[in-house]
């Protein structure tokens, strides 16, 4: 028998139900798991997604047609039974369970099993066949809890403003600026943000979704300024004129890679905090057992690590080569995690 | 304890020298003065001896957080650093609460202490301070029971925090922290303290060092201000003859007396209080041998009487630092170099002898004899102004090395292996081969010459198109090609080609070129008999 969901050239395909699940080619069905671009691309004749991703995709991708569905709330596509749940890794983002008969497959997109208080709290979804993400598929990775990193960034910002230079942190703008934003909020100073990271804020708060304002940065403001606040902007922000601009500033980056040092030092930031939007070891390998599942596919990240470890352990685990991040060792884009 | 901690935090947290070399004076401010003996220690690679073998720290690892070898390895090779590593790992399992040890000379005394007994008394001592959850003293504690203790902080930056704190010259700093001491019995006093200095004989001066010309020698203006010597193609060396005693030092400031005798019997020759900067370098009859030939003497804890004869050593004078026991490194270099020629005059054998000067009116004259340094068995000239002083460390200006062209070689990436530290998680390691019909065959391995933009291009290309695993190393196509710049080549028995090449690095990436235009080992081979010895 065929499997329910297999890969093709375009990406993950259902036969049966003729859709695919976040595409990296303009197909007719796509079903997304999230808004980040290595999942969701642009082009297709059609969208299903979370109905928080919605107005994400639609400031992403632009206008195309959208079709948003709950949490927990199923629909049919030629008998195939289609769920979305939440996944925990950014707003809006899901793991989507396929169901045929008594044969069940769960997508997890990305994933965080902690709940950050912005997107979702991750649920276990019982299944046949699990396909995992696996970023950050190394012992070595293992998270400190997010109150912990949260009061580390604060007190770094309080140094800055003692040392008279403005604190910028560099987060990538979906997802992890929101957490960061949210962790700056007791301070009470103003929070500048760049003008990729307002945009989203400014949808999400539009969307009702409870998070604080920012200041758009514009040329009317001056050094001054932001050395009483604080500033956030993409990684790719660092070292263009655009920074020269904030005056004198202590530079960090938020990101899982910040656990080993040579990446830290590599950026040649002053600081690394290691704040993910993925599940660590231990979190990869809870959320696995809790499914049930046997059959273990893994995608991006570190997957030869964590197909190995599951196969020792009598799972039946195998890597995916998706174009999610294609290898284990791709993913050292510290941008997108 | 603790301020060492904040003061390692401090250190990695902060891009800006300045920042740094406030937190090494604020921790001087703070730490008992014995623990800034060890820092200092630690800083400038005097760590003491390792307690227990790697395979056995790696096998307590993995037992105490239940992995098995091989996921170990894998997050070594995703680290790059074996102490780093362990404390990554060992973050779980922190339920107990073992006190962190008061001082950092309490805990490395501890480390001393239980260095001779068995294992199963360290393992239990170790285990103690793998339960401390705190991630920093992780990384700390097994730095001390790791490698060397290399944090990228140079022992400059050091000197420059401590010279700060005291309020003693740096160059005064560097003379009085080299050499050799044993941070155990040695006092913070004795780098700070004016009187207590310069008891000590064996002390070498820091070698004053040079950077390579950049631009063309007729913007060094007239020649008549400058002199040129041979750079021989040894190893740098310090002969010290003070108080009836010879001691050897090497640039990396290693005491080599007892691994050249031939040089230590002569040296005493000379006049009590005497300080002479030189190259050290095999020779016979008083002319240069080939560096491969030196390499079979250094790092000898005995020299056969075999040896002896096959590799014979020598000295060739550059300088004088130090004569009647009086620091000459601020007379100008004429002056010493005149004084030096009758020191050397002394001594009766041509195995110490003085590099001699190359005579030349105008740089083009200088230009064309350069071409001839391979013949010499040089690497190129050594051109220093006249006046100079003999400055401390590698500075710009008086002198500058003026080395021969590189020899080339155009050769393809066909191994790729993640480097260390700000290079961990990136291949950057790579072994490079030239042709030999449809194979290629492997001849050197280079680190070094690409720009951080340029390794990420090629570590994206391992990453993508690796072909094999062996452990941390991956096959890749035979694809890039790379212009390889060496500075010597001789023939070698352990090298697959059976060719060595001298510091190989990489000149620059020939995206221009195909795979086919690479070289071959028949291109090697002509090479090496040109320039080989």
């Amino acid at each position: 028998m065929k499997p329910l969901l297999e890969l093709t050239s375009h990406g993950l395909y259902c036969e049966l139900g003729d859709f695919f699940i976040d595409p990296w080619r303009p197909v007719n069905k796509a079903l997304i798991t999230h808004a980040h671009s290595d999942h969701a691309r642009w082009g297709c004749t059609s969208y299903l997604c979370h109905e928080h991703t919605v107005p994400l995709l639609q400031l992403r991708l632009g206008n195309h047609p959208y079709q948003g569905i709950a949490w927990g709330k199923s629909i049919f596509i030629n008998s195939i039974e289609i769920t979305f749940f939440p996944a925990g890794h950014i707003i809006g983002s899901s793991q989507i369970r396929v169901r045929y008969k008594d044969d069940t497959w769960v997508v997890s997109g990305d994933y965080k099993t902690k709940n950050d208080g912005i997107s979702g709290s991750f649920e276990p979804i019982s299944c046949n066949h699990f396909i995992t993400e696996s970023t950050f598929g190394l012992p070595i990775y293992q998270w400190e809890e997010q109150e912990q990193v949260y009061s580390s960034i604060r007190h770094w910002v309080k140094e800055a403003h003692e040392k008279q230079v403005t604190p910028v942190l560099f987060t990538y703008s979906l997802g992890k600026a929101q957490r960061v934003i949210e962790a700056l909020a007791p301070l009470n100073i103003p929070i500048y943000a760049h003008g990729a990271i307002a945009n989203t804020q400014e949808i999400l708060i539009q969307q009702q979704h409870s998070l604080q304002p920012v200041i758009r940065i514009h040329n009317g403001l001056k050094p001054i300024d932001f050395s009483k606040g604080v500033v956030i902007a993409p990684p790719s922000a660092d070292q263009t004129n655009w920074l020269k601009k904030l005056g004198p500033s202590q530079r960090a980056i938020c990101s899982g890679w910040m656990q080993v040092r040579g990446n830290q030092r590599r950026r040649n930031v002053d600081k690394g905090f290691v704040l993910s939007d993925h599940a660590d070891w231990n979190g990869l390998l809870s959320a696995i057992e809790a499914t049930g599942a046997q059959h273990i596919l893994a995608t991006h990240g570190f997957t030869h690590v964590l197909t190995k470890y599951l196969n020792e352990r009598g799972y039946q685990a195998e890597t995916l080569s998706t174009l999610f991040g294609q290898d284990e060792e791709e993913q050292t884009n510290i941008e997108t995690s | 304890m603790k301020q060492f901690i904040h003061l390692i935090q401090q250190l990695d947290q902060s891009t800006s020298t300045n920042d740094k070399v406030d937190a090494i004076v604020k921790y001087c401010n703070e730490a008992i003065s014995k623990d800034i003996v060890w820092t200092i220690a630690l800083f400038s690679g005097r760590r003491p001896k390792r307690i227990v073998k790697t395979s056995l720290l790696k096998q307590w690892c993995c037992s105490k957080n239940k992995i098995e070898e091989w996921l170990f390895e894998e997050c070594y090779h995703t680290v790059g650093d074996l102490a780093e590593t362990i404390a990554l790992l060992n973050k779980t399992n922190t339920s107990e609460t073992t006190e962190l040890p008061q001082t950092l000379t309490e805990l490395i005394q501890e480390m001393i202490n239980i260095s001779g007994s068995p294992d199963e008394e360290k393992h239990t001592l170790i285990l103690k301070y793998w339960s401390i959850p705190h991630p920093t003293f992780q990384f700390i504690f097994n730095k001390l029971i790791t490698g060397g203790f290399r944090i990228g902080i140079s022992e400059q930056m050091v000197i420059k925090g401590l010279s700060k704190f005291s309020g003693i010259e740096i160059s005064t700093l560097t003379h009085r922290l080299s050499g050799k001491w044993e941070p155990a019995t040695t006092e913070l006093t004795t780098f700070f303290d004016n009187s207590s200095i310069e008891s000590d004989d064996s002390k070498p001066y820091p070698f004053y060092l040079a950077y390579a010309l950049e631009h063309k020698p007729t913007e060094l203006g007239s020649p008549s201000e400058w002199l040129a010597e041979w750079k021989w193609d040894g190893i740098r060396g310090q002969i010290i003859i003070r108080n009836l005693q010879c001691y050897i030092w090497s640039r990396g400031e290693e005491l080599v007396t007892d691994q050249f005798p031939e040089l230590k019997e002569l040296a005493m020759q000379l006049p009590d209080g005497t300080v002479i900067d030189g190259e050290i370098i095999c020779m016979r009859a008083g002319k240069p041998l080939p560096f491969s030939l030196l390499q079979t003497r250094l790092g000898r804890k005995k020299v056969s009487k075999k040896l002896l004869q096959d590799a014979p050593v020598g000295f060739f004078a550059y300088d004088l630092l130090e004569a009647e026991r009086k620091d000459l490194r601020n007379t100008p270099l004429l002056e010493r170099k005149i004084l030096l020629e009758s020191f050397i005059s002394k001594i009766s054998s041509s195995i110490i002898q003085l590099s001699p000067i190359v005579q030349f009116d105008d740089w083009n004259q200088l230009a064309s004899l350069r071409l001839h340094s391979r013949e010499m068995l040089a690497e190129g000239f050594m051109i220093k102004r006249k006046d100079s002083p003999y400055l401390s460390g590698r500075k710009r200006g008086d002198w500058w090395k003026w080395k021969v062209d590189p020899l080339t070689i155009d050769a393809v990436i066909i191994y790729a292996q993640k480097g260390h530290g700000r290079r961990s998680n990136l291949f950057t390691d790579y072994t490079f081969a030239v042709r030999d019909g449809e194979k290629w065959i492997p001849f050197a391995k280079a680190y070094s010459g690409l720009t951080d933009a340029e390794f990420n291009e090629v570590d994206q290309f391992v990453k993508k198109h690796a072909i094999e695993k062996f452990g941390p190393v991956r096959t890749v196509p035979p694809e890039l090609v790379f212009e390889i710049a060496f500075e010597g080549i001789s023939v070698s028995k352990r090298h697959k080609c059976g060719i060595a090449v001298r510091f190989p690095r990489i000149h620059r990436w020939r995206k221009d070129k195909p795979k086919e235009e690479a070289n071959t080992i028949e291109d090697l081979r002509a090479l090496l008999k040109s320039y080989g010895n």
